[in-house]
């Protein structure tokens, strides 16, 4: 029983993070087209960025985060300006050049961080609430579930009730009748790609304080962030979410009552039953060619 | 013969001559690194004939370890000999991918390239957590190295000139197939999808055969890897393996058949100085190189990609127009 009702809280912990991830991913191959395997380095720079400011430097855990989120973002501006612009009608193209900016990235932390064991950065937010005689939730996880939900519901405002979210999701739909209609290609994938970026190192900071930071930490994200992408639906943010959390509690439960390795692969064998059954995902609709 | 195929034959058998003087006049070292990259070779020309039918698939690297695995056990655990147990590898990666066609060509493009990394992740998982037979995260080892009458295959130059035979024999029937109707059809299937369906083309069929066929040889490679290191491990197929024959293929360029050769080879020799450049150079300054290895590949695939979108192959052609155009000014 104390092993069920902790997995649930973890699930929705792990849904959160997963949401995050995988919500970035999928805005950047909406409005831009772009399979970004380099995300998950993205929220590894994020989590490196609390490991070297907050546990090195000892800057105050909310202001690293702010950071975090910062750096991150600008680091994914500028792979849209330098390396996704100009390879915009050439998706292979995009797809080689985000690998090769992963491999940049893992030595950049390889250099920055050492070789050596993964780091470790103690919670800034000491202490846990005993809930009953069961149920114990450290603050820090409860901290990281609130702003990642919080930050879902800021995404989910900006796209659905602002001019500028309406833009991004028009270029979605279809780029050039959005171009057409005066909407700048240009300023609208730097957006996404920002949005992108800040979701990712958001996603890095929170759990720097519960993970191992290293290098190749962003496997994993990536790994899982497909697999919550196509469960969801390509393209469709709300699918995602729902299958971000869906797969958390899959993925916690199998983990704690069987093995973690059989965890990942029941994950990549939904992915490919979704992908054959259901190609267009939970929410995803069908597109006519 | 004409004069064009007569100089081809004669430049592919210097080539040949070549590679049978060369090991005589390397270290031990450089042996090692030979066999490795005629294994490679196998590995990314067979990964052609899969990208010809338009497919990317991600799968690849796995379907060698199923080689690599296949062989491993038979002649560890069966006690079958090498020489029938590398065909068999073969086989059976071929078998694995006539049964992977089924649900992987459902998909096309991107949602293949997802569908072939998860199946491929997955097998690579189920080899991590079938301890029986598979070994688990440490593999299979101790695989016994191949016997024929008083030759020592643990000899490197022995074991180069086997690899040398089994690559340049496969390389010569994926050219073969490459240039008859089938390839031309896989082209079709590539360019021309709805036109070859039209003309009663089974597009389904030939991407799965293609699948078939390229797993078949990168499965002997698998074999032909196994039996030299004696190890056989899940992680020397990761996905991270996969990127690198993706690198190979795509600096290389795909377009011609010896492009992904050239990617493979040229790349190959420039990790190994770096590599040895690295030994020296740590000497000197105490700072370890070999972590930026992959940063450098990074980085030079984002610059090839950017400066020559048809990657190394094109560098030939494009200096031969420069020359012409020089000369008609």
């Amino acid at each position: 029983m104390e092993l069920f009702l902790q997995s649930i809280v973890n699930s929705l912990i792990q849904g959160g993070f997963f949401a995050l991830w995988a919500v970035g991913l999928v805005l950047v191959f909406g409005v831009m087209g772009v399979v970004n395997f380099a995300h998950g380095e993205l929220v590894m720079v994020g989590a490196y960025c609390i490991w070297l400011m907050h546990a090195q430097y000892e800057t105050p855990y909310l202001v690293a985060l702010v950071l975090a989120v910062l750096v991150v973002m600008l680091l994914g501006v500028g792979m849209e300006r330098f390396l996704f612009r100009p390879k915009r009608e050439d998706v292979l193209g995009g797809l080689i050049n985000s690998i090769g900016m992963l491999f940049i990235l893992q030595v950049a932390a390889h250099v920055v961080g050492g070789t050596g064991p993964a780091k470790q950065v103690a919670p800034p937010f000491s202490g846990t609430l005993v809930l009953g005689e069961l149920l114990r939730l450290p603050y820090q996880r409860l901290f990281a579930l609130a702003v990642s939900a919080a930050a879902l519901l800021v995404l989910f405002y900006f796209l659905t009730r602002t001019r500028l979210g309406w833009s991004l999701r028009a270029v979605a739909l279809d780029r050039e009748a959005a171009a057409l209609q005066g909407i700048n290609i240009n300023r609208t994938s730097m957006i996404a790609i920002g949005v992108s970026g800040a979701l990712a190192g958001l996603a890095g900071a929170l759990m720097a304080p519960m993970t191992n930071i290293y290098p190749h930490m962003g496997h994993n994200v990536i790994i899982t962030s497909f697999i919550v992408t196509i469960v969801g639906g390509i393209g469709s943010l709300s699918g995602a979410v729902l299958a971000a959390f869906l797969y958390a509690f899959l993925h916690t439960f199998v983990t704690a009552y069987v093995s973690g390795t059989v965890a990942t692969m029941s994950g990549l064998l939904i992915m490919v039953l979704v992908l054959i059954v259901r190609p267009t995902g939970l929410v995803g609709q069908r597109v006519s060619e | 013969m004409s004069r064009r195929a007569l100089v081809r034959s004669a430049a592919i058998a210097a080539l040949l001559a070549a590679l049978v003087v060369l090991p005589h006049f390397l270290q031990f070292h450089h042996q090692d690194f030979l066999i490795f990259l005629g294994i490679n070779v196998l590995v990314v020309v067979s990964y052609r004939l899969m990208t010809l039918t338009g497919e990317w698939s991600l799968i690849h690297v796995v379907m060698m370890g199923v080689g690599a695995y296949a062989s491993a056990l038979l002649a560890k655990q069966l006690g079958v000999s090498f020489w029938l147990s590398m065909p068999m590898a073969g086989v059976v990666a071929a078998s694995v991918a006539a049964l992977l066609s089924f649900p992987l060509f459902r998909m096309t493009q991107f949602y293949f390239l997802i569908g072939s990394f998860a199946v491929g992740e997955a097998i690579r998982l189920a080899w991590i957590y079938f301890v029986f037979p598979f070994g688990g995260s440490s593999g299979i080892n101790n695989v016994p190295v191949p016997e024929l009458g008083g030759l020592d295959f643990f000899e490197p130059v022995t074991y180069f000139y086997l690899v040398l035979a089994v690559v340049t024999l496969s390389l010569a029937i994926l050219y073969r197939i490459e240039n008859s109707r089938i390839g031309l059809t896989l082209l079709a299937v590539h360019w021309k999808a709805p036109l070859a369906e039209s003309v009663g083309v089974d597009t389904w069929r030939y991407r799965a055969l293609a699948f078939v066929v390229a797993s078949f040889f990168v499965g002997i490679a698998g074999a032909l890897k196994v039996h030299y290191l004696g190890i056989v491990t899940p992680h020397q197929f990761g996905v991270g393996v996969m990127v690198f024959v993706l690198i190979w293929v795509i600096l290389g360029g795909y377009n011609t058949f010896f492009g992904p050769v050239i990617g493979a080879v040229v790349l190959s020799i420039l990790d190994e100085a770096i590599r040895q450049f690295n030994d020296e150079l740590s000497d000197i300054v105490n700072f370890d190189f070999a972590v930026m290895r992959p940063a450098i590949y990074g980085v030079l695939l984002i610059v090839v990609i950017m400066a020559m979108p048809r990657g190394l192959e094109s560098i030939a052609p494009n200096i031969a127009t420069w020359l012409r155009e020089r000369r008609g000014r």
